[in-house]
């Protein structure tokens, strides 16, 4: 099938696929008519249940607690594939030396990167552990905090020095990192567990202020792990495209 | 106004997936399915947007304000996670398809075996 | 005649309740970035060239931030900013790297 043909047969159907999802969408209530029940009895429980104001975060750490343990898992999962996928075959060296990236024809970091990257590397890693720890006060939550935490670490990547990047996050200490992580996660659920409450429900003291950052149970604890969980796996998985970027080489040319 | 949103997002579905159609480099298509995904975050936002209401935070507003839904906002925000993630797995196929083929546009990697 | 009503009384209960958005600069707002949106989303699709199309794809990310923001979700927003312009397209130039060096 030549190319053209494909495009046109492509269009037909894609035409078909419209016209069904554009009438399917059509019976809906209309944009900004939201008839459901749960978004308005949620916006009006969850600050005297969970005496915490930032009700999505509530939603994610507590009502839909599972769903954020499966997509944590995603990541976890994702992190350790990739090391699978990326494996040294059997053609492959890897270079390990510092003097290893020389004759590469690698233009070096300008100064102007090296500044940037310098100056931004200490407030980044504040505002991403500020996101992770306010999860229940105000649009932040564990997952923007942790991905922002892992920025920091590849300003440092970025602005030139790559051994410096991998000796200070060592695949070992971060997977160990992502693991406490998860499994601090998983952890807290089955507290429940041993407590005899369902699994994840919120057992710790709820605090009297809402929004207050020791307030809200096991969400500000939750929100803590999955933040150190993402920064880890977003560094693993940085981390091995570095890799084989820069270090692996192809049979001995 | 009242289709409009959804009419977006299934122009933007289409043309992602045009670009997934007849895309001639794996890194493009990648690029192609990450914007076919976003198509469904503008979806479910739109579903749950009421009109003249606020973010549903209430830490400096009175409890009782009309806010949107907090339920698909948290759904939208594990669908952004799991598209990171699916996206750096196909970019470590993509790595390794190049070095055992040493191609990297989909309709020639079709036809190649082993 | 009765939507017009309807509409009319939207407006009248937006400006009467505090804490409420001017409903008619949040329709011109969300119209506005709906219609960038889907134009970046044709230009992130033409784009044939893999790094120019990553960063057509980190400007898409903010736009769409944009967009979240408009629709009263600043959670999602952070999400994508951070994931969608930042993450993201450093994944992929490192795959583009790592492919260009190979074809040396």
């Amino acid at each position: 099938m030549t190319p053209g043909q494909r495009r046109w047969i492509f269009l037909a159907a894609m035409a078909g696929l419209a016209a069904f999802y554009v009438w399917g969408l059509a019976g809906l209530p209309g944009f900004g008519n939201y008839p459901g029940p749960y978004g308005d009895i949620i916006n009006r429980i969850a600050v005297a249940q969970t005496k915490a104001t930032g009700v999505v975060s509530a939603v994610n750490f507590e009502y839909r607690g599972f769903d954020t343990v499966g997509e944590e898992f995603i990541l976890f999962v994702a992190a350790t594939a990739m090391a699978v996928v990326l494996r040294h075959l059997r053609h492959e060296r890897e270079e390990d030396s510092p003097g290893a990236t020389e004759d590469w024809a690698v233009p070096p970091a300008s100064d102007s990167v090296r500044l940037v990257a310098l100056i931004f590397t200490g407030p980044v890693v504040v505002m991403g552990w500020f996101l992770a720890s306010h999860a229940q006060t105000s649009p932040s939550g564990g997952f923007q905090g942790g991905v922002i935490l892992a920025t920091a670490f590849f300003l440092i990547y970025l602005s030139g020095e790559y051994l410096l990047f991998r000796r200070i996050s060592p695949v070992d200490v971060t997977g160990a990192f992502e693991a406490v992580g998860a499994g601090g996660f998983a952890a807290i659920g089955v507290a429940a567990l041993v407590m005899g409450l369902p699994y994840l429900k919120n057992f710790l003291p709820l605090g009297t202020t809402p929004g207050a950052v020791s307030s809200s149970g096991t969400i500000a604890l939750i929100s803590f792990f999955v933040g150190v969980e993402v920064a880890a796996a977003f560094i693993l998985i940085v981390g091995e495209l570095v890799e084989q970027t820069l270090l692996v080489r192809q049979g001995d040319h | 106004m009242h289709i409009f949103p959804f009419v977006v997002v299934v122009y933007i579905l289409a043309v992602g997936l045009y670009g997934i159609v007849t895309s001639r480099h794996l890194v493009h298509q990648i690029m192609c399915l990450i914007v076919v995904q976003s198509s469904t975050y503008v979806l479910l936002l739109g579903i749950g947007y009421k009109t003249g209401a606020v973010a549903p935070y209430f830490y400096d507003i009175p409890v009782h304000t009309p806010a949107v839904d907090p339920v698909v906002q948290a759904l939208a925000l594990t669908d952004v996670v799991v598209e990171a993630a699916v996206t750096a797995l196909l970019l470590a196929f993509a790595i390794q398809a190049h070095k055992r083929f040493g191609t990297l546009d989909p309709q020639e990697l079709v036809q190649l075996k082993g | 005649m009765g939507s017009v009503r309807a509409v009319l009384a939207t407006h009248v209960a937006a400006v009467v309740t505090p804490y409420t958005i001017p409903v008619g600069i949040m329709d011109v707002l969300q119209v506005t970035l709906l219609v960038l949106v889907a134009a970046g989303a044709t230009a992130v699709v033409l784009t044939r060239e893999p790094v120019r199309q990553v960063i057509v794809l980190s400007g898409y990310g903010v736009l769409l931030a944009a967009l979240f923001m408009a629709f009263q979700a600043p959670d999602v927003t952070l999400s994508e900013l951070t994931v969608g312009a930042v993450a993201l397209p450093m994944l992929l130039l490192l795959a583009l790297a790592k492919v260009k060096r190979r074809e040396k």
